[in-house]
């Protein structure tokens, strides 16, 4: 490729291709892992060859100390003429050791090798040589261990061995180390695109799945194949938390379908009113009845937006942040404090049974709000059918990691069948329609109690209704610090 | 007494001044959050209305610049946003009391009224006195004319708070958030029945009422004398 003129397509395709395999960590585990191993094999490798070096080295040095010991031992009986013989025949046979016999002038005197080194100035004891045999080139030069003694009588004996075997064994260990580093990098290589390339093929799924969920198919959802791998898990994590969204979704839409509906109602009474007014009304009262109406309509229409909203704000979980550990007996006693004297002037007995200790991670205002709505609830829904009377029980007690704070009432209660419908926004029963309300107060109370963790219960009372807000209980210390991780760093005044 | 309306619907805004001042009071109008903050440093105001969302500086950043200053005058936030977390981070930035809009006039006049008193030294007294009710903080002691009066923990709290702000109309939800320090909205008239209970209590045959109802917005325990 010219500089500077652009890679064609295919080859950007190809390379961006390879940039985003080498990018994955899938890839960059596989490289660190070969470069480590490739690292040892090498190390190892080379320990052998260092070591079998050694052991040939002291291989041929002892050989040749044990030639040498043969040849002083003939010396010693024969003389020099009885050497000299013995090295003539013993340099003849095939694969011999290498023999020089040189005397005070230099001239050799018997031997069956030519050393390439000044002989008369070689000092006694071992050394490296290059040599050749008589019968060879000029130009063929061997390397050989040497041994070189000075016999009493000036001349010099150089006994050596061919070091030829030991070069070729390095060079065959060279060769294999060379081969195998090859293998490993080539099989590591492979086997890193291969586990790369898996791993890309997932979470390519996991991404086309994502931008069809984003394109608005929403019951897409991601591949699981079942072999129970990380990626599957993380699949499964994710699909769940689509369901939740997907519920989440569904609800909103719900919610508004409901509140599009049951805000039209008191929207349209306002207007109706508005308009009556100003078509009929002749005196400075009527109208300002029909305004004091007005008025009235529109405060409840606001009580449906808070009630709405904070139904809102409670299930997005928005507030879990705000929970700290409280002591719900206080709570609940403060409430009841407030709607004791209602319920006296309802005609109902009013009695509490609130234990100690009720430590939970709680939003005191929700608490409040949620228990106020209960009351409301009991208030309205909890005198005796038949003609007044009915007692209304607040119990709060702990058992078993949760903290349950009921409202009893001895009113008509609600029917097994409707139980879960009521706690559904604007579900109110027929029975109810005819007292004021808004059919969102046990959605809020519902909605609260999720939030905390907890759960809203409706019993029977048998008669009447019992309403259980049940939550967890916060443990010690422990529910202190896990309030302390949740709670939102507070600004100093 | 003097109040400044930062607010930048010029419609709500003119409302709101209005309404003050025909209540008897002095209200000037500031639409964004720097001229608020100028007029607030300039002006000697008893009480700033800031709402919390404005062009230029937000409602918040308002007061806290003023706070920085060490500017003392109290602040009411008016805001759209009414949920639990919103009020706390109102009042953690230096608000000293915060309403919801939409709000009930009535509502808006009581608590800038309370307010005011609220910074007047003498309104945290240890006695106090309407007419020939009188209540002792310390000894937690209440009388009519001289006669004691046995009254529950929150019905003292109730009073106390009442005759804090005598002359001044109470709403139901000032009391609920400062006497019993919740902030929802009730959807019963549950104050209604604690406020004729305490009522039972200290009014008296043949002497002058002194707790009396608002229509459409509270209570105010009056000095008849006055």
């Amino acid at each position: 490729m010219a500089p500077g003129s652009p890679p064609s397509t295919q080859e950007r395709g190809w390379l961006a291709g390879l940039g985003r395999m080498a990018r994955t960590t899938a890839f960059k585990l596989s490289a660190f892992y070969l470069l480590i191993f490739a690292l040892f094999s090498g190390i190892i490798l080379g320990y052998i060859a260092w070591n079998t070096r050694r052991l040939l080295d002291a291989q041929i040095t002892e050989t040749i100390e044990t030639e040498i010991n043969a040849l002083a031992e003939q010396y010693r009986q024969g003389g020099l003429r009885r050497l000299v013989a013995v090295i003539e025949r013993r340099g003849r046979q095939s694969g011999s050791f290498l023999y020089l016999l040189i005397d005070s002038r230099g001239d050799a005197m018997t031997g069956n090798a030519i050393l390439r080194v000044p002989v008369q100035s070689v000092s006694p004891g071992w050394s490296e040589m290059r040599y050749n045999w008589p019968d060879e080139a000029d130009d063929i030069a061997r390397r050989a261990k040497v041994r070189t003694f000075i016999l009493p009588s000036g001349l010099r004996l150089f006994v050596g061995r061919d070091l030829e075997e030991q070069d070729r064994l390095q060079i065959t260990i060279r060769r294999a180390r060379g081969i195998s580093l090859l293998l490993v990098l080539l099989m590591g290589g492979f086997g890193a695109w291969f586990v790369t390339k898996r791993v890309l093929k997932r979470v390519e799924g996991v991404a086309t799945t994502s931008t069809a969920i984003m394109a608005g198919n929403l019951s897409e959802r991601l591949p699981v194949t079942n072999t129970n791998d990380e990626f599957d898990r993380l699949a499964l994590h994710l699909n769940a938390m689509l369901d939740r969204i997907g519920e989440l979704m569904t609800g909103l839409r719900d919610l508004s379908d409901n509140v599009a509906h049951d805000l039209r109602t008191p929207l349209t009474r306002l207007r109706n009113g508005a308009e009556d007014a100003l078509r009929k009304a002749e005196t400075l009262e009527d109208a300002r009845a029909a305004l004091e109406r007005a008025i009235e309509e529109s405060d409840n229409l606001l009580r449906i937006f808070d009630a709405l909203q904070m139904i809102a704000r409670a299930e997005s979980g928005n507030l879990a942040t705000s929970l700290k550990p409280q002591k719900l007996e206080e709570i609940v006693s403060s409430l009841a404090e407030l709607y004791e004297p209602l319920a006296e002037e309802a005609g109902l007995t009013f009695e509490t049974r609130i234990g100690t200790d009720l430590l939970a991670n709680a939003n005191r205002e929700l608490i409040g709000q949620a228990l106020s709505n209960l009351f409301d609830n009991a208030l309205k829904y909890g005198v005796k059918p038949e003609g007044g009377g009915g007692s209304l029980i607040v119990t709060a007690e702990k058992s078993g990691g949760q903290i349950r704070i009921a409202v009893a009432d001895r009113g008509e209660g609600i029917p097994e069948d409707k139980r879960a419908a009521v706690v559904e926004r604007f579900v109110r029963l027929d029975a109810s329609r005819a007292k004021p309300g808004l059919g969102l107060g046990l959605s809020l109370v519902a909605a609260v109690a999720r939030l905390h963790g907890g759960e809203l219960r409706l019993e029977d009372n048998a008669p009447g209704l019992r309403a259980v807000l049940v939550l967890p209980e916060a443990v010690g210390s422990a529910g202190r610090s896990l309030a302390q991780g949740l709670a939102l760093p507070e600004k100093e005044a | 007494m003097k109040i400044l309306v930062v607010e930048d619907d010029p419609e709500a805004g003119r409302y709101l001044a209005r309404a003050l001042n025909e209540a008897g009071h002095v209200a000037d109008l500031a639409a964004d959050g720097e001229v608020g903050l100028e007029m607030a440093m300039a002006g000697s105001y008893d009480v700033l209305v800031v709402d919390r969302m404005l062009p230029k500086r937000d409602g918040l950043s308002l007061i806290m610049a003023l706070r920085a200053e060490k500017r003392t005058t109290p602040v009411l936030i008016l805001s759209a946003l009414g949920q639990v977390d919103d009020r706390v981070l109102g009042l953690r930035a230096g608000g000293d009391d915060y309403l919801t809009k939409p709000y009930a006039f009535t509502e808006c006049l009581a608590r800038v009224e309370a307010l005011a008193r609220r910074q007047n030294p003498q309104s945290a007294q240890l006695t106090y006195k309407v007419g020939d009710l009188e209540l002792d903080r310390l000894a937690h002691r209440v009388s009519r004319a001289g006669e004691d009066i046995p009254l529950q923990p929150r019905e003292f709290r109730l009073l106390e708070y009442l005759m804090r702000h005598a002359g001044q109309v109470v709403t139901r939800t000032m009391l609920l958030e400062n006497v019993w320090d919740y902030h929802f909205d009730p959807q019963t008239n549950v104050i209604d029945v604690h406020v004729s209970r305490l009522r039972s209590k200290i009014e008296r045959k043949g002497h002058a009422t002194l707790l009396h109802t608002i229509r459409g917005a509270g209570y105010m325990i009056r000095d008849p004398g006055r």
